[in-house]
This record gives structure tokens, C-alpha cells and sequence, in this order.
């Protein structure tokens, strides 16, 4: 099996290593590796210390720490949205559901620093008086799941999570669950509610989380890469951790590059890194050829034509300026053989496919969008179809109970954008124009 | 109706979740019975609900909304492969085409002998080792050529 | 309160008021389709998202909570462009085959489509289609026109209690249905084609029979449990072709059981009396009014003049009308005669006389689902009181603590705190438990008589017990309440049974113990009323029992089937067989009635006026809806005329207002009936307390589809699941002892008579019960509901 695994792509700069800390080391998913690195001092020094919750939110707000699963809402602030006093269980959510293509991140993570997830999440439990965690696992990649499970069994008779813990009146048990092949769940409400064993469909909000959550208590949800950073700012200071990115981005990123370049993988670097930095390290274009597009953040952000995104910076604002968003860093490469109309269509298709069917212009929408992109492909386009597509896309964005609905009109309206030429050529010729060839 | 190493495996997941709270434990419930069965039938189904305590409907809601629930029965091995954007951009057509051309069918079809079911997948989380698929929901292959595929078939025999 | 605007108009709402609610209050129509305010807000349909100031994208109406000074523009621009783009999503996949579908003229997609949709798609791709699904004899389905607004879904299980429905799958493929081949079986199920805002579930017994405008819609009430649910009855060429809910919060809400909906086609039915009847020398002959009432009266006048009143007995359906059981009344009394009853399926009379007025609930119909405790005595809720059971599941839902003392566990579909299931003896030890525990607990004793005091004496307090009383005196795991709402009921099995006495006199004295209400919760739509009118025997005269056991030369029955409607069947059919005159006012020519000698076809609910007089002692007058079919007659009228040809005095009544008017004595009917509901005995009974008990007991249910005759001649509600052909059902237990397989048949015996029946493993069952269902005519030769019973192998 392990003739078929994935090598690791890391970047080699060890200073930038903050939730990849392990990496280097013989079994780095194991426990001894994490201890090897510092590991689980922080939670024990805030619970024996008893350091006190708002001064743990303070560095994480300090640190500029924003959600890593694609939101960017500063996670200091979402912590302080729970509820301080609540009688009864609060609830602690980490959503490793990356179903976003492009998207494979928090995979690295838990299958080679499981123990900084687990310690990142007990510290934000302490902080948040949270008495029981769910790591909610992308239900395709079962053998991470597994490397999860061993790690809070390993992490269980140390003592890191459990009753009573360093003697303490502390305690915090996690447990690992996981999904079974529905994208939407990566949407926190859909999320909670696929925790409760139902289907993963968004709830409305409000109310939110942090008061309606998991079996209706307050919970807080956070990305896999948010809580892993977290041991790393108290260890080292919220400043620090701001430091290593730039302004209104604080920290590393871990961007998934995918697609078609020499080396895809996962890379943890400073946020603010020049795209073409970045693109250098994942070994540049494959086969020598040209850059032609690039989805920076995972297909519910803009697709950049190469001229848009080759000047811009890899965090928050750098690639909202360039007319785009970050995401959850999942970036897409596409070199000049690629057809845009096609493309789209297989875009489209997963939008249409991981619709939920809960609120109707999702519902509808997503396989009117699908079916008049793949007409197009197969060549009886008109040309009222872009227009059509435009204003179907307009149609459902903000309209929708969740994000998906603005994800699925996102690709069509900026494919249309950008590419409108390729598409007008394929509408006329029943063919593509970079390929030459029908569907 | 499931075995007892199945039960108690379900009984695992229960202790995960409050008392008061069991219909939580469906998804891994059916996930069990689904490696132990090969896929769930609705008798099978409605069994997980009854030993969860939930209306049959309410199992029956999950096991269909989520992909990876086989309501049909499957080969022996499913092999569902992603050819969603990142996958596609590295060939998976290519994969797919090899796999049809080896196995000699399409998707959502299974070998006469029952061998194997070939199943066309949404994103796994893992496109950094585009074009990939999995065997059975459990197994991940990555960087896929022509000759693994055949290498991994080979192995499946 | 909060200040908001709506489209200008300044409006004053209370905390966590939504938007669609402020607009509703206002008259400001926001159009919607999975927005109910009976259901949990889904927030799906999107068809209610409205512009907010300061909100960049529109919201739903329906979940969004007004903040102070919020405004809202239901109207502009931005609210009604987001409008039309939902309804074309919604219309693209929508088959438009409104002029093939039921919901057409009443459709609210229809509707708010002339609004808001376009005169053209411009959605030119394959549509969806999707199979229609099978769940049951009422409710017909069209999936393809489903909207997936979920309102069925959340209907079944947040107010039918069980979640029967399902929406499965996911995306565009998301489809409504039931677990594979399973049909709804909710006793409330009709309502979800009413809450249907498509046609996609609409009702199967309407199908194809009318379109909505060619329907005239009278109001009236439902005539048969006690609830007095206010209906609409959709009227075509004078027939009855399907009734819906009036909405009246404070007694069905919007809704109605299926029992009330769905019993109008047994209106319909072949068996419907069109002509008076007179047997002679055996062989029945159709014949005129004049003819049949001369007869009639000449045989009542021959037998009760030659015979003395005594011999005549008058048996009146407790859903008849006040006006049907006052003149009944005036009938018996005027012939001499003390023996009239409509108490037709209740054993135990030693109360008679005992108490102070007409028995009733106890509280107002909405006052269940505020009450904190609740304890249930002898009543299968769902099978007796449909909607009322709702309420009750509701104060559950919103934390009551429900206690049942039952002799069968079937699921009520909502959470018991405690229960005692026992053999209907058990029963009374179980209350008399509950009475001395909540003695010890309220350190209060009452006067009792000596045989209870000595009961009370004997008896051991079991923990169940112990926790009942508790949990109706208020106390809790963590905080107790300091004056708990509770609600003391007996229902159904309660009042035929056989120590209903004591069942009585416990529960009441346990209620006087904790301050609860305490309640009847009467079996048909006018149980009550015909108690206000005297409908009773008079002090010498015999009970609905007795003049039965005691047979009777002549008979006088009015909508009654005795040997269906009767507590003792066998006893009733000979009583009917041997009597020298039996005359029946009945719509249904019926089996039953075959021994009479007149049979007067009595108009049915739809076809007459009158008045009911339901269990919280509302009394509900309603007109006819349609003309009676072919020579039927309102009863009042044949009541009036069999009257006036027996020369009585006091039948001078040109309409049954001026009968309403005579029963309430010229005062307002509320004034009446305030003074005269009253569930307190004027004095405290001795009680039986020694009684055979090592015998197997009958327990002689009636089923919910046949309560009555109108109900036991609707084919919908026949074809229903549940419905089914009646069985002996038994405690694995007792089967093992009685050497009897589950499924086998056996021989069921009661008296001299006996019945072949299957046995049923019944593991809800105590002990020492065997359940036969009554009212149907496979078990019409046995005895007692709750009698002894034998069982053997067949």
C-alpha cells in the first residue's frame, strides 16, 4: 500500500513550519514525535496555571489568526461569541470535511501531526469550557481517520484528554466521527447536523453556533489548520505568530496546490508570499508550458486569468485586491491546454451533484446551471446561454440558505468573466477552442 | 441480522454521544454495516434504525443522502475514482478510460463476476495526488498511471 | 416591544417576533410556501426573503427575528426581483399540469405564481420527474409536482408525533417518501395534503371528483369524538364529496383527525335508509311517513298502555344531536317510561345520582397543552381522542410530565414519564396507591368512606406509584414547581369500565388532594350534551344496562346499532330479537336493526340541524349542509311528528331552534351550561373492594374507524392499516400458558357465545388480559367489553 502513498511536499524553510512541526521525524504522527517538539506544554502549563480564558483569547486575537477553512473570520473573535456561564455541556467542533476540490490540507495534518490538532483543540476547549469535542473527518480518507483515532487513544492514556486532567478539575473528551461523501458538510451547520446523525443540511442562521450548536448547545467550529496553530501562538506569542505573516494575515498558510504543476502538494510558507514564489516552489508549470488560469482558493472563488493573479500576494487582501479570495488556500493551476468550457462543466457538475436539495434555488438552480453548460460542451449552445448562465449564477447567490449557493454561482460567472471569448467560440463552432475537439 | 463484532463496533461509536442522543451514532452505524454486508439493503437499513432507536425513514434519509452508502448491492471491490477538477486537470480521464477498457464496463456497473464495481467520485480531499481513486471507502490510490492501475488490479485478483 | 417598519407602516411587535409574523399582523401579505406557523420555520422555500435595510442580501421573512427599528421593504426592487427568480426556480421543474391536478383553483403555488412568475420559462432543459409513491387510502400522491417545502415532513413528526415521512436523497433528486413500501398510518395524516401547498399530496377519496369552484363550502362540526372540531363540508350536486378543518385554535386548531375528515363517504354509502320501513310477517316493505309513523306510534301507544311504561326502553346515540336525545326524552317521559340512556357503552351506573352536574373535561380544550402534569386513566389517546392527544403531546413536547394508568401500552407517539400498565382490576389498586402516596406527600387526608379508608389501609405503595403522585405533586429531580398545572383525566376504557366507580372516586379524591383539574374527557361529540338534557334514566327507571339485561317489550332507538354500539353485544342483539317492537330511527339500513319492526331514516349530521355539546361544554349549533337523500328527515322533525301522532303535548316545534330553545329554558345556553358542568360527587361511595380477580378479563376496545355508524361505512377509512380483521391479542405469557401460538386461531368465549379469532402476541398487554375489539361485526356475539373471557385452541 505504501508503494501508492503521497510523498510529502513541504517547503524546506523549518521556520515556517508551524502546524507541520513533526515532518522530519521517523513516525511524526506518533505522540514521541510531537512530544519531541515541544508538544502538549502549552496545555499543560494554561491548566495547571490556571491561566485564565481571556488571556489566551487575547493572544489568539493578537496573533490575527483567521479561520483557515476558507471563511477568514478572526478566530479570537469567534471564540469570544460563546457563551462564558452556560449550564449544561458546551461542545467543541474541528471540521476536517475538505471536500472543496483542490483541497486537501487538514489531511496532512492529521495524518502527520495529529497531537498538535488534539492539543490545539483541548486549549481551545479549556478556554471555551468545553467539555466534549468532535473532529469531523472527511469520510474518504479513512486511513487518516484511523491515524486519528490512534492518536486520541495514544493521547487518552497519556492524559492529555480525558477526566480530571493534570490533576485538575479540567476535563475534556474528544472523540473522532466522520462523514460519509457530502461536500455540504464542510458548512458548519450542516456539519453539527450530520453529527447528530442526520442529513448534512445548513441550518439558518441565526442562530449560530456559538449558542444553537451540536444537540442544541453552544458550540464552537473551527477549521483543522486554526486549531493547530493555536499551540504554536501560545508557545510563541500572538505577536509572533502575526509577525510571520503580513498585515491583516497573520501566521502560515498551508496552500494545497494542485493541478498542473511539476510538484502538487501541500506548502506551509508565510502568508503575503508572492504567487510566483509559490508557484516556483511547487515546481512551477508542469511540462515547461504556460500559465493560463489559476483558482486561487478552491472552486467557490474566482478563477484568476495568469495576468491577474502572476503579480499578486498569497494571503487575505493580496488576493481580494487581484479580484479574487483565499479561501482555504486550495490553489488550482491550469496551464494553456486547458478548456475553460469544460472545465466549468465538470465544476458545475460537482455543485449541481453536492447540492443538498434543502433550499430551492440551489436546488434548481445548480442543474439548470449544469445542464446548460454541458449543452453547450456538447455543442448545441446559444448564444442567449452565457447571458442565461449570468443571470441563473445572480439568481441563487445570497439567495440560498448556506454559501453553496454563492460557491456554485461563483465559477460561472467568473469563468464567463474572464474566458467569455472561449466560450462564445465554443457556442459557435460546437468545439473547443483550445482543444479543437467536442465533447 | 448484523454480527456481534459489528454490534459491538456500533456500540463504540454510541459511547461517543450523550445517552439521549443515539441517532447520532447512524452514520457510523451504517458505515459498519455497510464493510460488514457490502452494502445496505433497506432491510439492513431499517435494522441499523431499530437498533438505534429511530424511525426507519430517519436512517433511510442518511444512508441516501450521503454518496459513499451503497443502497445497491456492489462487487467485491468498488472502485470509485475522482474526476472532479484537480483530478481531471491530471488526466483522470485517462484512468477511467483504462479502467473501463481493463474491466470492461462503465460506471455504476459491476464485472459479471461480481469482482468489481467501478463508481465515479466527488472530491476526496487528497488532489495533491491527482488522479487518484478508492477501494472500498477505505483505501486511497494516489498518483495513478496506466501501470499502477494495472498493478493494483493485479493485486485485487 | 420592539418599533419596526414594514412598507412603510409602523408597527409595535414583541420580542422574537419574525418578520413574516409582524407582516401577517399588519395585513402586509409576504408570499410563502414552507413557512406554517404550526410547523418548525425550515426557512427552504425562499419564497418569503424580503429587502432589509442595511442587510446587503435579502432575507426570509419567515426566520428572521425583527431587531428595534429594523426596516422592512417587502415590496421594493431588491425583495420582489428575488421573489420572481425563487418562483422560477421553482416553476422549472414544476410539471404545470394544472388542468389535470386536484390542488388547481386552490393551489398556492398556482396562486402566487399569477403573481410573481413569468408568462414564459426560460428553462428549456429536461424536467424532473419522480415516482409517485403509495401510503395509504387517504392521501394521494403526484411527486413530480413536490416543491420539497417538507411541511408533510415536519407535520408527521412534530405534530403527528412520528416521523413517517421522509425527504430522501439529496440535490435536485431529493424526493418525499415513506420508508420504501410503508404507508402513513398517523391518525392525523390528512392533514398533510391540506398543508400540501402544491398538488402533490392531495386527498385519494376527492381524486377527480370536483374542481374547488364547482364546491359549496357550509361549516359545520364533527359528529364524532368530543372534541366538536369545526368543519367545512365541500358540497357538489347536493352530495358530500369532502370535508376539511374550520381553523378554530381553541378547539382543532387547523386541523382535523382523519376520522373527522374522511367518515363523510360512509354519507354516501349503499346502505343508506331512503324510505321509512315496516316489517310485516317477517318481510320488510318500503311505505310513506304517514304510514310508518301511525304504525309506530299505534305499536309504542298498544304496548306501553297495555304494559306499562316500564316495558318501553329508549336507547339514544351520544352522537346524536341535544335536539334528537331532548325530544327522545320527552318521548319516554310522555309514554310513561324512566328508561332512556345514551350512556350505550358503560357498565358501571353506581355513580347515577352520585354527582353534582354533567360530567365534563374538566378545563378548556387549550388548557392541556399548559399544564405541567398530566395524568391519563384508561384511555388508548390516540384511538379515542386524536387531537386531543396532540395537545397533550405538545405540553409534553414543551415539558410536561405525562403518567398513564392503562391496561394497554400502545405507543401514544409522545414521551411517558410513568406508567402503570395493569389488568383493569389492577387499575383501581394502582390509583388507590396514588392516593395514599399523595396523602403522605401533601400530609393532607380527605374523608373518606370506610370501605376506601380501609383500601388505603391495605394497600402497599409501590415505587411507580410513589413517582406519579410525586410528579403531580410538583416534584422534580432538580427544582420542584411550586403550583404545578395538573390535569386529572379518565378516559374511553376508564368509562366502560367495570369499577368505574372507583376509578372515579380515587381519581377524583387525588385530584381535590393536589389541586388538579379533573376531567372526562367524554367519548362522543355529544356525550356531554345528551347528559344536560336529561337523556338519563329517572330515578326508577334502568339504565342503558339494565334494559338491556332486563329486556324491554319495545324499544325505541335512536341512531343506534345496538349490537355494535352497545357494551354487552350478545345481550344487546337478543334484547332487539325478542322485543314485540323495536323502532329504529337510523340512516343505515343495517344488519343490525334486522329484528326491528319500523326503520325511519334519520337524516345524518349533514343533513340536518341541531346542536352538539362537546366535552369542554361548548355548545355548537349547525345548520344543514345538504337536503336529506330521498325520504330521510332531520331526526327533530320524525322526533316531532312521532310526537304529535302519539297526542303527546309539548311537540309544537317549527325548528330545532325552538327545540334549543326549550332545552335551555329561553337562557343564553352558556349560562346553562356553566351551571350545570360539574365533575364533584356529592358524596363519597363505598367501593367494591373484593373482586374475582384470577379470571381473564376482555378488553373491549372500540377501534377509532368504528365508533360510529357514519365511520364504520366510509371505505377510505375501512381500507386503512388501521383497520384490521380483529384478533385475540394476549401477553406472550399468557399465550405460552394457554398453549396457543402467536397467530394460531382460537376460540374466544364469552358466555354462551364464542367467536374463532386469531391469537396475537401482544407484549403491551398485562396478565390475565385478552383484547377483543368491540363494534365490529366479527365479535358482535360476545358479551361484556370488559368481561370475563375464555380462551382455548381452536
Amino acid at each position: 500500500m505504501a508503494a501508492f502513498d503521497t510523498p510529502v511536499q513541504h517547503r524546506s524553510d523549518k521556520e515556517a513550519l508551524v502546524c507541520l512541526r513533526t515532518l522530519g521525524q521517523p513516525d511524526p504522527a506518533s505522540l514521541q514525535a510531537y512530544l519531541n517538539v515541544g508538544g502538549y506544554k502549552q496545555l499543560q502549563r494554561l491548566v495547571q496555571d490556571k491561566v485564565k480564558a481571556t488571556d489566551v483569547i487575547t493572544q489568539v486575537k493578537l496573533s490575527g489568526l483567521r479561520g483557515r477553512g476558507g471563511a477568514g473570520f478572526p478566530t479570537g473573535l469567534k471564540w469570544s461569541f460563546m457563551p462564558r456561564y452556560y449550564d449544561g455541556t458546551k461542545y467543541l467542533v474541528c471540521n476536517t470535511d475538505e471536500g472543496e476540490p483542490g483541497t486537501f490540507k487538514d489531511r496532512d495534518i492529521i495524518r502527520y501531526n495529529p497531537h498538535q490538532l488534539i492539543e490545539g483543540m483541548a486549549i481551545a476547549a479549556y478556554t471555551l469550557g468545553a467539555r466534549v469535542g468532535y473532529n469531523y473527518i472527511h469520510g474518504e480518507i479513512w486511513q487518516d481517520y484511523e491515524i486519528f483515532e490512534r492518536a486520541l487513544d495514544e493521547a487518552r492514556a497519556a492524559g492529555f484528554i480525558g477526566e480530571n486532567l493534570f490533576n485538575t478539575t479540567f476535563s475534556f473528551d474528544l472523540y473522532a466521527v466522520h462523514g460519509y461523501g457530502a461536500y455540504i458538510c464542510g458548512e458548519e451547520t450542516a456539519l453539527i447536523e450530520s453529527i447528530e446523525g442526520k442529513k448534512g443540511q445548513p441550518r439558518f442562521k441565526p442562530p449560530f453556533p456559538a449558542s444553537y450548536g451540536v444537540f442544541g448547545k453552544p458550540t464552537n467550529v473551527n477549521n483543522t489548520e486554526s486549531y493547530t496553530s493555536i499551540p504554536w501562538i501560545l508557545e510563541h506569542g500572538g505577536d509572533a505568530f502575526q509577525a510571520l505573516g503580513v498585515p491583516n494575515s497573520g501566521g502560515t498558510k498551508l496552500f494545497s496546490v494542485s493541478g498542473h504543476v511539476e510538484r502538487p502538494g501541500n506548502y506551509e510558507v508565510r502568508m503575503g508570499m508572492p504567487f510566483t514564489e509559490l508557484l516556483d516552489i511547487a515546481g512551477g508549470v508542469w511540462k515547461g508550458r504556460q500559465l493560463k488560469a489559476v483558482i486561487p482558493g478552491g472552486p467557490s472563488t474566482a478563477v484568476m486569468p495568469a495576468a491577474a493573479i502572476m503579480g499578486a500576494t498569497m494571503d487575505y487582501d493580496g488576493l481580494s485586491k487581484a479580484g479574487s479570495s483565499l479561501g482555504a488556500g486550495s490553489m488550482i493551476v491550469m496551464d494553456e491546454t486547458t478548456c475553460m468550457v469544460k472545465t466549468l462543466k465538470r465544476l458545475s457538475y460537482f455543485f449541481y451533484e453536492e447540492s443538498c436539495g434543502q433550499c430551492t434555488p440551489c436546488r434548481e438552480g445548480t442543474g439548470w446551471l449544469y445542464r446548460v453548460v454541458k449543452r453547450i460542451v456538447e455543442g448545441e449552445g446559444r448564444m442567449g446561454d452565457l447571458d442565461l448562465l449570468t443571470d441563473v449564477s445572480s439568481n441563487i447567490s445570497g439567495r440560498t440558505i448556506c454559501a453553496l449557493g454563492d460557491a456554485a454561482a461563483t465559477p460561472v460567472l467568473s469563468f464567463i468573466k474572464h474566458f467569455r471569448p472561449e466560450f462564445e467560440y465554443y457556442i459557435q463552432h460546437g468545439k473547443s477552442m483550445v482543444t479543437g475537439k467536442a465533447e | 441480522m448484523l454480527s456481534q463484532e459489528s454490534l459491538a463496533k456500533i456500540d463504540r461509536e454510541l459511547t461517543k454521544y450523550p445517552a439521549d442522543h443515539r441517532q447520532a451514532a447512524v452514520m457510523s452505524a451504517l458505515r459498519i454495516a455497510q464493510d460488514e454486508k457490502g452494502w445496505l439493503s433497506k432491510d439492513t437499513v431499517a435494522f441499523v434504525a431499530e437498533y438505534l432507536g429511530i424511525p426507519p425513514i430517519a436512517a433511510l434519509e442518511v444512508a441516501s443522502f450521503y454518496n459513499m452508502y451503497e443502497l445497491e448491492p456492489v462487487g467485491q471491490y468498488k472502485i470509485t475514482v475522482c474526476t472532479n477538477i484537480s483530478c481531471m486537470l491530471r488526466d483522470s480521464d485517462v484512468i477511467v478510460d483504462h479502467l473501463q477498457e481493463r474491466l470492461g464496463i462503465g460506471f455504476n456497473e459491476t464485472t459479471p463476476d461480481g469482482k468489481f464495481t467501478l463508481k465515479e467520485g466527488e472530491c476526496m480531499g487528497c488532489c495533491g495526488g491527482a488522479p487518484l481513486f478508492h477501494i472500498n471507502n477505505k483505501r486511497m490510490c494516489e498518483f495513478l498511471t496506466k501501470e499502477k492501475v494495472d498493478a493494483i488490479l493485479e493485486e485485487l485478483k | 416591544m420592539l418599533n419596526i417598519e414594514i412598507d412603510g407602516k409602523a408597527v409595535e411587535v414583541d420580542h422574537g417576533t419574525t418578520i413574516i409574523d409582524a407582516a401577517d399582523k399588519l395585513g402586509i401579505a409576504i408570499p410563502r410556501f414552507c413557512y406554517h406557523k404550526k410547523l418548525s420555520v425550515a426557512a427552504n422555500c425562499r419564497m418569503c426573503l424580503v429587502q432589509v435595510e442595511k442587510f446587503a442580501k435579502p432575507l426570509p421573512a419567515c426566520a428572521t427575528p425583527v431587531a428595534d427599528g429594523m426596516k422592512i421593504f417587502t415590496r421594493s426592487k431588491a425583495a420582489v426581483e428575488a421573489q420572481k427568480s425563487v418562483m422560477e426556480f421553482l416553476l422549472i421543474n414544476h410539471p404545470l399540469d394544472c388542468p389535470i391536478c386536484d390542488q388547481g383553483g386552490e393551489c398556492d403555488l398556482q396562486d402566487i405564481a399569477v403573481a410573481y412568475g413569468a408568462p414564459a420559462s426560460r428553462y428549456a432543459e429536461e424536467k424532473r420527474v419522480v415516482l409517485n409513491k403509495n401510503i395509504g387510502p387517504l392521501v394521494s400522491t403526484d411527486m413530480t409536482r413536490c416543491i420539497q417545502c417538507t411541511r408533510c415532513v415536519r407535520f408527521l413528526k412534530e405534530v403527528g408525533g412520528m416521523m413517517e415521512l421522509g425527504m430522501v436523497g439529496r440535490g435536485e433528486h431529493a424526493e418525499i417518501t415513506a420508508y420504501v413500501d410503508k404507508s402513513v398510518n398517523s391518525e392525523l395524516s390528512g392533514n398533510i395534503i391540506d398543508l400540501c401547498p402544491v398538488g402533490a399530496l392531495t386527498s385519494k377519496p376527492f381524486r377527480y371528483k370536483a374542481r374547488t369552484w364547482e364546491l359549496t363550502r357550509r361549516p359545520s362540526i364533527a359528529p364524532h369524538d368530543g372534541l366538536g372540531s369545526q368543519i367545512e363540508v365541500h358540497i357538489k350536486d347536493g352530495k358530500v364529496l369532502r370535508v376539511l378543518p374550520r381553523e378554530k385554535e381553541s378547539i382543532n386548531e387547523c386541523w382535523l383527525s382523519d376520522r373527522d375528515r374522511f367518515s363523510y363517504e360512509g354519507l354516501n354509502s349503499p346502505d343508506r335508509l331512503t324510505v321509512p320501513m315496516i316489517k310485516h310477517h317477517g318481510e320488510w316493505h318500503e311505505t310513506d311517513w304517514k304510514t310508518a309513523l301511525e304504525f309506530a306510534a299505534g305499536q309504542l301507544k298498544d304496548i306501553t298502555s297495555a304494559e306499562g311504561g316500564e316495558q318501553l326502553g329508549v336507547l339514544v346515540s351520544p352522537n346524536s344531536t341535544m335536539e334528537e336525545a331532548y325530544l327522545a326524552k320527552e318521548i319516554a317521559h310522555g309514554l310513561g317510561s324512566d328508561n332512556l340512556d345514551y350512556r350505550l357503552r358503560q357498565t358501571d351506573f353506581r355513580l347515577d345520582g352520585k354527582r353534582m352536574g354533567t360530567p365534563w373535561m374538566g378545563c378548556n380544550i387549550p388548557d392541556l397543552q399548559e399544564m405541567d402534569r398530566i395524568l391519563v386513566i384508561g384511555s388508548n389517546l390516540r384511538n379515542e381522542h386524536p387531537l386531543l392527544a396532540n395537545r397533550i403531546r405538545k405540553a409534553v413536547a414543551l415539558g410536561a410530565e405525562l403518567s398513564l394508568v392503562n391496561p394497554m401500552d400502545d405507543d401514544q407517539l409522545m414521551a411517558v414519564k410513568h406508567k402503570a400498565i395493569c389488568t383493569p382490576n389492577d387499575m383501581v389498586n394502582v390509583l388507590a396507591q396514588i392516593l395514599k402516596a399523595m396523602s403522605g406527600l401533601q400530609r393532607l387526608s380527605l374523608c373518606l368512606p370506610k370501605s376506601l379508608n380501609d383500601l388505603l389501609e391495605t394497600v402497599r405503595v409501590w415505587e411507580n406509584s410513589q413517582a406519579m403522585a410525586e410528579s403531580l405533586a410538583g416534584l422534580g429531580k432538580e427544582v420542584d414547581l411550586v403550583s404545578p398545572r395538573t390535569g386529572i383525566f379518565l378516559g374511553n376504557i376508564a368509562q366502560s369500565h367495570p369499577r368505574f366507580t372507583e376509578l372515579y372516586s380515587l381519581a377524583e379524591a387525588i385530584a381535590s388532594l393536589c389541586g388538579a383539574t379533573f376531567g372526562i374527557l367524554s367519548p362522543a361529540a355529544n356525550s356531554t350534551g345528551a347528559h344536560l338534557v336529561g337523556a338519563l334514566p329517572g330515578e326508577h327507571g334502568l339504565n342503558a344496562k339494565a334494559m338491556l339485561k332486563s329486556p324491554r317489550k319495545a324499544y325505541l332507538l335512536v341512531n343506534v346499532e345496538p349490537e355494535l354500539d352497545c357494551h354487552h353485544a350478545a345481550q344487546a342483539r337478543q334484547a332487539i330479537a325478542e322485543a314485540e317492537c323495536v323502532i329504529a330511527l337510523t340512516a343505515y339500513k343495517s344488519e343490525a336493526l334486522e329484528h326491528a319492526d319500523v326503520l325511519l331514516p334519520i337524516a345524518p349530521f349533514t343533513e340536518t340541524s341541531g346542536t352538539y355539546m362537546s366535552m369542554e361544554g361548548r355548545v355548537q349549533s349547525f345548520t344543514a349542509v345538504t337536503k336529506p337523500l330521498g325520504e330521510c328527515r332531520p331526526g327533530w322533525k320524525i322526533l316531532r311528528v312521532l310526537g304529535n301522532t302519539l297526542g303527546l303535548s309539548g311537540f309544537d316545534f317549527d325548528s330545532s331552534e325552538q327545540v334549543k330553545n326549550a332545552i335551555f329554558g329561553g337562557q343564553k345556553p352558556s349560562t346553562v351550561v356553566w351551571n350545570s358542568l360539574n365533575n364533584n360527587l356529592r358524596e363519597l361511595i363505598e367501593i367494591q373492594v373484593k373482586i374475582k380477580s384470577n379470571v381473564l378479563q376482555r378488553l373491549g376496545e372500540v377501534p377509532q374507524f368504528q365508533s360510529d355508524a357514519i365511520v364504520r361505512r366510509s371505505p377510505p377509512l375501512q381500507k386503512t392499516r388501521a383497520v384490521q380483521a380483529p384478533v385475540a391479542a394476549m401477553h406472550s405469557q399468557l399465550l405460552t400458558e394457554l398453549g396457543l401460538d402467536d397467530g394460531e386461531m382460537v376460540t374466544v368465549k364469552q358466555g354462551v357465545a364464542s367467536v374463532l379469532l386469531k391469537a396475537k402476541r401482544d407484549d403491551g398487554l398485562p396478565h390475565g388480559v385478552v383484547r377483543v375489539p368491540t363494534a365490529m361485526p366479527v365479535t358482535s356475539l360476545l358479551g361484556d367489553l370488559m368481561g370475563e373471557i375464555e380462551v382455548t385452541r381452536a
